[in-house]
């Protein structure tokens, strides 16, 4: 974390300002505020944005990732709730137990070929949005696994962030999650749809418009 | 473990089912004829060898013939140990099962029957148990090919290989 330090006349002049803001917030609630003024903290008071950056922005920082682990990645996928990196800083802090209720899936460790069906029916059952991190060399490359029994999570669901590591430390998960949250709140938000030339594949309930005679019988 | 002498004791015991014995660092070992492997287990059994460790397989590549199974058994009360090997060719490797005799052979011989395709007759149930049904090939031996699947990486991406399938763009 950045700490920021300021010098004696900043810290002074922003209580100042923070004063002169909670003087005209009162005067608003009195009635007393018309004009210029009134203009001035109008401006001030409001952040203009669009729906979507909106919902991006809660998304970003709402993620609930799937109680799911593989291998010895996921011990380390377990520590980053604890209190050194605490992740829920972030808001990822609530596993879910069932992938309907999760919208990020980290595959912590190596998936054989039997294990592969498995894991793709449990990214198929999350719900959209959803978003992936393969953790560690072997979900991303099969490590020092590769031969017949491993397989690369590539082949079987789309990855949004590799995480490289063996396994990766709580730190490097971290950053991958990071760097997944910006991705979200900034756009492009489906990356991974356009790297895998997956875009129109969301699956959408279509909800059926109810006409005037269907909502009175 | 038998001494050089012991070991020679039984396998004139075990009579013409062993081919050879092999008496190496203190471990002493018969070769026994594939289609005799039940009998000269009984006759363990019955000499004290009466718990079964292990059913391993081995590829002897580039020797013939190339497949193996072994046997680990263990004297529980002279906490003595023997190993009983087997050769059959990739051809015709087909190998009586023990599992009537030692139900402890039956997981073992399915990992054996898995990795290296040795097909045990007579076992209750002979098919894969860690690869998927419908796996081609037996991973274990040695002229299977080492090394897994492309990875859909940037890099392998600009190289023209395309992973995906079926919604490719390009």
């Amino acid at each position: 974390m950045e700490v920021i330090r300021h010098s004696g006349s900043e810290i002074e002049r922003a209580k100042q300002d923070f004063r002169i803001r909670q003087l005209r917030a009162r005067d608003l609630l009195n009635n007393d505020l018309d004009g210029a003024d009134l203009e001035k903290h109008v401006e001030e008071s409001i952040i203009t944005t669009t729906v979507d950056k909106a919902v991006a922005w809660a998304r970003g920082n709402a993620m609930f990732p799937a109680t799911f682990g593989l291998a010895c990645c996921a011990i380390e996928m377990m520590s980053i709730v604890a209190s050194r990196v605490d992740v829920a800083r972030f808001g990822f802090e609530a596993f879910r137990a069932s992938p309907r209720q999760a919208d990020l899936l980290i595959l912590s460790g190596r998936v054989s070929i039997k294990m592969a069906p498995v894991v793709r029916r449990i990214w198929d059952q999350m719900l959209e949005p959803k978003w992936s991190i393969a953790m560690g060399a072997c979900s991303s490359s099969m490590g020092v696994f590769n031969n017949y029994a491993v397989v690369p999570a590539d082949k079987f669901m789309p990855v949004a962030v590799h995480v490289p590591g063996c396994p990766p430390r709580p730190e490097a998960l971290m950053h991958g999650i990071l760097k997944l949250r910006q991705e979200i709140v900034s756009g492009p938000e489906q990356s991974w749809r356009e790297r895998y030339h997956a875009i129109g594949t969301e699956e959408l309930v279509a909800i059926e418009q109810s006409t005037g005679e269907a909502a009175g019988a | 473990m038998p001494d050089a002498t012991g070991l020679e004791l039984l396998a004139q015991e075990l009579g013409e089912a062993v081919t050879n014995t092999v008496h190496f660092r203190g471990r002493g070992t018969l070769e026994v004829d594939p289609k005799q492997i039940r009998e000269a287990l009984a006759k363990l059994r019955a000499k004290g060898y009466d718990f079964m460790c292990s059913v391993h397989g081995v590829d002897y590549y580039p020797e013939e013939p190339r497949l193996g199974v072994h046997y680990e058994l263990l004297d529980m009360e002279k906490v003595d140990r023997i190993t009983v090997k087997l050769r059959v060719p990739t051809d015709a490797a087909e190998v009586d099962s023990v599992t009537p005799d030692w139900p402890t052979a039956n997981h073992q011989e399915r990992e054996v029957f898995d990795m290296f395709g040795v097909v045990f007759t007579g076992h209750p149930n002979m098919r894969r148990i860690l690869m998927p049904e419908d796996y081609e090939g037996f991973p274990q031996r040695r002229d299977f090919p080492i090394g897994g699947e492309p990875v859909l990486f940037t890099a392998n991406e600009a190289k023209g290989d395309d992973y995906t399938l079926g919604t490719s763009s390009r």
